[in-house]
């Protein structure tokens, strides 16, 4: 009598995978050249893993029913740091290991504004974003840092190097990563106590769930998340420059969003944030092999973003 | 520690004071709850119902009086504190996170996990499970371990809640006005979970300001009024009509005889 309704969650990810190969589907059928070949899928490896990884850990805030908007310039700091570890030392490891204590050390900093002062993560994120971007044009004084001496490094092929010649090295990251925040989500005792703050704050303490650690660990490896990927993306062009990240915040964000996790919080999808990532890093030069000008380009974003999110709304309110 | 069983009371409470500021809300509490015994506490908004069981959680301290669990002497000092005793407290809205799955609620802060933290997902829906088809009597076919809980009746919610304490072996339950807002037949699911508190050989302190509600599933009354204990009768001494009677001369004139 009763059909056994599927859940919601997975009715998100097929609607997302749908989206996806439909998406590419378009590519192929507007230009196959390009999308049959191994070119473009190379340079795919190379840009995306950026926004994936960033999204992918900015899921984790958002599943919390929060917001972080500072990863960019947490980024763009933590990276500045690195270079100017490796400049001063030559030590590479050093300069990593500063790096991701910086990063999430910002992440931690976040989450005293948020968890014990109070401040909405929005407005708190809004704060330190200008903060941090201050920060690191202060210290660089607008000048980058060439990295060209750290190119003959193991630890430069562990993270940006190319396998076989062929895949980037933060391809692989990012595949380790989607594995490592969809086990954490899902299937880890962290992932389901920010499952339940998120859902319902006051019913996740009556269940002696630490709302508060909870909190501080989630922007804290926000911060991780940034620095590590303000190092990737800092050895990929052998080059810090301080407005490093800007362009992540929009991307990263519309990836999560497309992904299906809902900004109300209490529910998430590794595996949308992942596909979204794959789509928004790939929709810019699928519309421009499609023959369309670049004009086009933010034009059919939103588009994208506004029919993805419009379905996901539907979905929600339909169920119950 | 090791486990006591002599004692006369699973919990007991003796001239217990509480204030706040200038308003006594208890004023010299006698109150206990036996083994296997279901206890309605029964009062009027501001009769000091929940100022008396936020003092047995560990959210309150009491100013005066002492408590015992178990026959020995406690001070609890947080809600954590009184789950580790034993005591859990089941609150109608608070109970359970409306998205998430059933066997996430059922081990919600308590995971079954290895040692890298990773959940055992067979392991909590096996628990569930039988939790949900043996010891609550879960029939409906339309329910499952991965429902929702916002797929659930109120009554249902509760049942689960009830469920969860009892399978972390609370001893003492305390049901927080379960019935409130239900149905008349979600009234009777709840009484008929509440009942299995008791089959499994624990105590419960049911919460109602509707003595319809409890009166069925209740071992005893006791009946707070201002602050103060106004009676403390078996329902095996008294027949329902006496015991609303008597609930109405204390309305009237304040003394319930």
């Amino acid at each position: 009598m009763l059909k056994k309704p599927m859940r919601l969650e997975h009715k998100l990810d097929l609607s997302i995978l749908v989206v996806f190969l439909s998406v590419y589907a378009l590519f192929f059928i507007g230009n196959p050249g390009v999308f049959s070949r191994f070119d473009i899928y190379y340079s795919f490896m190379s840009t995306i893993p950026f926004i994936a990884i960033l999204a992918l850990s900015v899921t984790l805030v958002v599943v919390l029913g929060m917001m972080d908007l500072s990863f960019p310039s947490v980024l763009a700091f933590s990276a500045w740091v690195f270079g100017a570890v490796f400049t001063a030392t030559g030590n590479m490891p050093l300069a990593v290991i500063a790096c991701l204590a910086v990063g999430t050390a910002c992440g931690f900093i976040n989450s005293i504004l948020v968890v014990h002062i109070g401040v909405p993560s929005l407005v708190a994120t809004i704060g330190s974003m200008f903060f941090w971007r201050g920060a690191v044009n202060m210290v660089a004084q607008g000048r980058g840092i060439s990295l060209v001496g750290a190119m003959d490094r193991t630890l430069f092929t562990v993270f940006v190097g190319r396998i076989g010649g062929v895949i980037p090295a933060q391809f692989i990251w990012m595949v380790l990563a989607g594995l490592f925040f969809g086990t954490l989500l899902k299937r880890h005792r962290f992932g389901t106590h920010l499952l339940f703050v998120g859902d319902n704050e006051q019913s996740a303490a009556m269940m002696g769930i630490n709302v508060k650690l909870v909190k501080t660990i989630a922007f804290m490896q926000v911060g991780a998340a940034a620095a590590f990927v303000g190092i990737l993306s800092t050895l990929e062009v052998t080059y810090f420059w301080p407005s490093q990240g800007q362009g992540y915040l929009m991307s990263a964000l519309a990836a999560v969003f497309v992904g299906g996790t809902s900004v109300f919080g209490g529910m998430g999808t590794m595996l949308g944030t992942f596909l979204g990532a794959l789509l928004i890093g790939s929709l810019e030069a699928g519309i421009i092999s499609s023959g369309l000008s670049g004009f086009w380009i933010q034009f059919i974003y939103g588009l994208l973003i506004m029919i993805s999110v419009s379905t996901y709304a539907t979905m929600m309110r339909k169920r119950g | 520690m090791s486990e006591n069983t002599d004692y006369e009371y699973l919990l007991e409470m003796r001239g217990v004071h509480k204030s706040f500021g200038h308003v006594n809300v208890l004023q010299g509490i006698d109150f206990h709850v036996g083994k296997a015994e279901i206890v309605a506490l029964v009062g009027d908004n501001g009769a000091g119902k929940s100022t008396l069981i936020k003092t047995i959680t560990g959210v309150h301290r009491p100013n005066k009086g002492e408590i015992y669990f178990k026959g020995q002497r406690i001070t609890i000092h947080s809600v954590a504190q009184s789950r580790a005793l034993g005591i859990e407290t089941v609150y109608q809205e608070r109970a359970l996170a409306d998205q998430q799955s059933l066997w996430r609620n059922m081990f919600a802060g308590r995971e079954i996990t290895n040692f890298l933290g990773l959940i055992d997902v067979k392991q909590q829906k096996r628990e569930t499970e039988r939790l949900l088809r043996e010891s609550m009597g879960f029939t409906s076919k339309a329910i499952t371990v991965d429902s929702q809980v916002m797929f659930l009746s109120g009554g249902e919610k509760q049942g689960v809640a009830i469920g969860r304490a009892l399978y972390f072996d609370a001893d003492l339950i305390i049901l927080d006005e379960p019935t409130m807002g239900l149905s008349l037949s979600e009234t009777k699911k709840v009484l008929e979970f509440t009942r299995s508190i008791k089959e499994h050989g624990k105590s419960a302190i049911f919460i109602s300001h509707n003595f319809y509600h409890i009166y069925p599933a209740a071992d005893r009354f006791v009946i707070l009024d201002r602050g103060k204990i106004a009676g403390d009768v078996r329902k095996s001494d008294i027949t329902q009509d006496d015991l609303v009677q008597k609930m109405e001369n204390l309305a009237r004139t304040g003394v319930f005889e």
